[in-house]
């Protein structure tokens, strides 16, 4: 191995460069003196690491040495000396350090771009619908609640402006239900006079709607007389000034009696009936909606199809005008089914826009189902496996919070919900994807160096 | 993906039905490359030949680049526990299938005390919830630089990576960077972030020590004049970061530009746009709340653009109310949904049962499935599980659409002989099915015992129930 007795550093290579007029390289600074030396043909890449870093901790140095390195390169022969940068190491065991062999090309500035956000306009529109009527319209209401309108899917404002954001109705039983504990300890005394909890649901917790669900119709619990249901729905509209929905028990016999009661007592009021199904008389329930001035939910399980043959039958054959027809294609709960949800709701809601007049309704959907999983209110998880599942009290309504929210993005208008807490944060996200929340913070890179 | 149909990728295949690449014929593996379960490189003749022959070489080129995802794919961290992101072909899930679930990184900061740095680290890298029959388990760990101090970071950072996970570094400052790269660049962190200020700093870095990177702009012009400038240099590995405002109208402008960049990647082919997307739900600890109301509103920014196209997160928060639902959701998100998910009907022994040891019965819906016999195994129950075909549909859905039915069971008893195995002739059927317990016994001529509603359940039901009481 040939011991090379010439030092060499790179002010003087520069030098060098300069006199062999290479232009370029003016304005270079170089801070401290570099000092190569090469003990052979071979050289260990490990020693020309450290210059390489130095070099590069040179600020706005890198690009002109790298020009230099190739200079460097070029000019070996013509100067007579071995070029550490144009040989190749003949070790396998490469260091860490990055290889210097290749060339690092900066640019100077950034090369402008330009974004154009890809255009979507959709042929279709969900119908608009409303629930409830005030004096001037002959019921007795408050307010309205419109539904639906949209010509873009859902928040998509910069799309299409959004007309209605999504409405929250409160659950409200006939008798008490079983309720997890996280959400019954909200309504512990108001379980037994269904008046007094619409009254609550309104009042305290913010509910747009309020949805009393006749539950004791069902011939297996009490079997309340369809007649002495709906003087609950009485109740509940003198208890509250804003619009209602009226459920029944899910009994397929019994639910079109209970339902055409309800419509009868609401006379005006234009309340939702809850609901029609294929399994069921739905015209009977479609003829009290139109009779009385209603609105008839159109409920079916997790299927585009029989959703769309359920809306023709609807449309078709009871002729209930279009304005008077949501649609509830069932909601799972969040790790239980939310995937089959979301996609079906997701579907019906692009099939509306691109113009299926048979799915272009709102969609209603039954957060509260969210309580059904397991995560929300067991106190621990059953599995040993697992890390721990943490306080449910904390689990439970964000369950139902994630439900909600993942099916407002599918396009759901028209939210049942039990959980207060839920209810309030559902509602911030609406407002806050809807442009009305102004909350502001001062620097959104702050949590890059937060301590907490 | 630009092929739309299997006959173009057909036409570039060596066509002779080799097999080698694992299929019968080179018009199904084209199906499957089509589908993404198969990659052109599998198809080794074609490989060889572009060694040595430049028309298949360029046949290879283009194979490779009509079916490379239309989102870009990128790697972070190495070995076994390397996590991808991007690499999506659609916006909606039905399309096809989402395929990267999005990468969740959990918080560490370098002026955090020592101990708590581990106990967070050790947490995340054991974190794990049963689901659908396999743990859902955390990505990696983002390490902040909140001292401004190189060699602390660069310490933190290579303490962090005795971990094993995949690593976010952050910090803006390059000279912090550098440190930690220095320390653990092999493991291939995501270096966030390089901003209009300090690009040229975070390019070299990027080239030089080869890692992926993010670029981050709230200005989707000076995003996209990022994301450009760095591919020209020769950064394949860039991720977008459109800047998360956690609260009012800069919440909906971050919705508004995460949906406009991946929508105009997908369907307005801008492939400088086309690449991973960044979200930051720790952004949350910005507002002016307490804390609880802090971490629900972390969940919600997870929540959302997990439906909505964010491919990484750095979330700060680890208690169970907002790593659960957002880690439920990734999984349902990112379920591919044209795969049955069901598993095949029989019998199962549980815990090695012996003949005195109950019998129950589920169907084969795999949610279902899997939550009743993992429910079954760690509480140590002994039994056997029936499991009915209801064609992957669960208890009460399959009772209802009449796939669950008496005549089934009475199948199931005598095709799995449970009859021989057992010295008892009790069956323990889910409460969801209890309307068919009647009909079951009158079929089958066994013991119908109606269990509870939910499996969990099932440990406390069977100190009252079993032995059954004759
Ligand atoms: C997702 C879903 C569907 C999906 C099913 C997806 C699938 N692969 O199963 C689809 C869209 C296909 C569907 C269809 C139908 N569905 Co559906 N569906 C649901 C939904 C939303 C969630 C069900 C779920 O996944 N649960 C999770 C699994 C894990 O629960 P599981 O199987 O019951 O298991 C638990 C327990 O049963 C118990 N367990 C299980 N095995 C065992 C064994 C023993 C020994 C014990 C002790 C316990 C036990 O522990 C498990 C864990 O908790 C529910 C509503 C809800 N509950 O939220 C409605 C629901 C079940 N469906 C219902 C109906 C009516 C139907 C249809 C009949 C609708 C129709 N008319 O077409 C069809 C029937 C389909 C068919 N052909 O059989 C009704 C049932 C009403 C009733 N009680 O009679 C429900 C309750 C909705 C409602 N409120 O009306 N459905
Ligand atoms: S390996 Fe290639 S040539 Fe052989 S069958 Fe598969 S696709 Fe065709």
């Amino acid at each position: 191995m040939i011991k090379l007795a010439k030092r060499f550093t790179l002010q003087e290579f520069l030098e060098t460069l300069k006199k062999y007029n290479v232009e370029e390289l003016e304005g270079v600074k170089i801070e401290g003196d570099l000092e190569i030396e090469f003990e052979g043909s071979s050289i260990d890449l490990s020693a020309v690491a450290p210059l390489y870093a130095i070099i590069s901790d040179l600020s706005n140095f890198l690009y002109h040495a790298n020009m230099a390195l190739s200079y460097m390169q070029r000019l070996s022969s013509v100067l007579g000396i071995p070029m550490p940068f144009a040989v190749q190491p003949a070790v396998s065991a490469a260091p860490p350090a990055p290889k210097v062999e290749e060339k690092l090309k900066l640019p100077e500035k950034l090369l402008e771009a330009k974004f154009t956000p890809y255009k979507v306009e959709y042929p279709g529109k969900v119908e608009e619908v409303v629930l409830g009527a005030t004096r001037a319209d002959g019921g007795t209401r408050d307010y309205t609640i419109k539904l639906g309108g949209e010509k873009s899917l859902a928040f998509y404002m910069f799309d299409s402006p959004q007309p209605n954001l999504p409405a929250i109705a409160i659950d409200v039983f006939d008798r008490p239900p079983a309720l997890a504990k996280a959400v019954k300890m909200h309504y512990e005394d108001v379980l037994t006079n269904p008046a007094e909890w619409a009254r609550k649901c309104v009042k305290k917790f913010g509910a747009d709607l309020v949805t009393i669900h006749l539950v004791s119709t069902d011939p297996l619990l009490e079997n309340t007389p369809a007649r002495e249901a709906a003087k609950v729905v009485e109740e509940v509209l003198q208890a509250v000034k804003c619009p209602i929905i009226v459920g029944g028990s899910g009994n397929k016999e019994k639910d079109p009696e209970v339902l055409e009661k309800a419509a009868e007592v609401a006379e005006g009021e234009r309340i939702l009936l809850a609901s029609a199904t294929l399994d069921m008389d739905w015209e009977r329930i479609a003829n009290a909606a139109k009779k009385y001035g209603h609105v008839v939910l159109s409920w079916t399980q997790m299927d585009i199809n029989n959703q769309k043959t359920l809306n023709r039958y609807l449309l078709k054959r009871a002729n209930m005008p279009r304005n008077s027809i949501v649609m509830d294609p069932t909601t799972a709960a969040l790790g239980y089914g939310l995937d089959y949800a979301f996609t079906n709701m997701e579907r019906i809601r692009l099939s509306a826009l691109k113009g299926d007049e048979d799915l272009n309704f709102p969609i209603s959907s039954g957060t509260t189902n969210a309580w059904g999983a397991r995560e929300s209110w067991m106190s621990e998880s059953p599995l040993e496996g697992d890390t721990p599942w943490g306080p449910r009290e904390l689990r439970g309504p964000i369950w139902e919070i994630i439900t909600g929210l993942t099916l407002s993005l599918a396009g759901v208008d028209l939210f049942m919900m039990m959980h207060p807490t839920a209810v309030a944060t559902l509602k911030e996200i609406f407002n806050t994807l809807g442009g009305k929340n102004t909350a502001k913070i001062d620097d959104p890179n702050a949590w890059l160096k937060m301590e907490v | 993906m630009k092929v739309k149909s299997p006959l173009e990728v057909y036409n570039l295949l060596p066509r002779t039905n080799c097999k080698e690449c694992g299929y019968d014929t080179c018009m199904s593996f084209a199906a499957h490359i089509l589908d993404r379960s198969a990659k052109v490189i599998q198809c080794k003749p074609l490989v060889e030949q572009s060694e040595k022959d430049p028309k298949a070489k360029s046949k290879l080129e283009k194979l490779l680049d009509i079916t490379a995802p239309e989102i870009a794919e990128i790697v972070i961290g190495s070995g076994d526990s390397a996590v991808k992101v991007g690499g999506e072909e659609v916006l909606h899930r039905h399309e096809l299938t989402f395929f990267n679930p999005t990468a969740f990184f959990y918080d560490v900061w370098d002026t955090l005390d020592e101990k708590k740095i581990e106990e967070r680290c050790e947490w995340v890298a054991k974190y794990r919830k049963f689901y659908v029959g396999k743990y859902l388990t955390l990505d990696g760990i983002a390490v902040r630089c909140t001292s401004n101090d190189p060699s602390k970071f660069g310490n933190v950072v290579k303490k962090v990576a005795s971990y094993g996970k995949p690593m976010v570094l952050v910090t803006l400052n390059p000279d912090c960077m550098k440190a930690a790269l220095e320390e653990v660049a092999d493991k291939k962190p995501l270096i966030y972030a390089a901003t209009e200020e300090n690009w040229r700093e975070f390019l070299r870095l990027a080239l030089e020590y080869k890692v992926p990177v993010v670029v981050r702009s709230s200005d989707l012009d000076k995003l996209k004049s990022l994301a450009v400038t760095f591919k020209q240099a020769g950064v394949k590995e860039i991720v977008l970061d459109p800047v998360t405002e956690p609260v009012g109208e800069g919440l909906k402008r971050t919705f508004e530009r995460v949906i406009q960049i991946r929508r105009t990647a997908i369907e307005g082919g801008d492939k400088d746009v086309a690449y991973p997307i960044m979200v930051t739900p720790i952004s949350a600890h910005l507002i002016n709340a307490d804390d609880v109301t802090k971490e629900y509103w972390e969940a919600v920014i997870g929540g959302m653009f997990v439906v909505k196209y964010a491919d990484i997160m750095i979330f700060h928060t680890l208690k169970q109310h907002v790593v659960m639902p957002t880690l439920t959701l990734r999984a349902n998100i990112y379920t591919d949904p044209r795969t049955p998910v069901q598993v095949e009907p029989g019998l199962r022994p549980i815990n090695d049962p012996k003949p005195e040891d109950p019998v129950f019965l589920t169907t084969n819906f795999a949610l279902t499935y899997y939550t009743v016999e993992s429910d079954l195994t760690s509480a140590k129950i002994r039994g056997w599980l029936l499991v009915l075909n209801t064609e992957g549909i669960c208890v009460e859905a399959s009772v209802a659409g009449g796939k669950f039915t008496a005549s089934g069971v009475k199948q199931l008893i005598e095709q799995t002989k449970i009859a021989e195995k057992v010295n008892h002739k009790y069956l323990v059927i889910p409460g969801l099915a209890a309307r068919l317990q009647g009909a079951i016994e009158d079929e089958t001529g066994w013991k119908v015992l109606v269990g509870p509603i939910d499996s969990g359940r099932i440990k406390g039901w069977l100190e009252k129930n079993w032995p059954p009481k004759k």
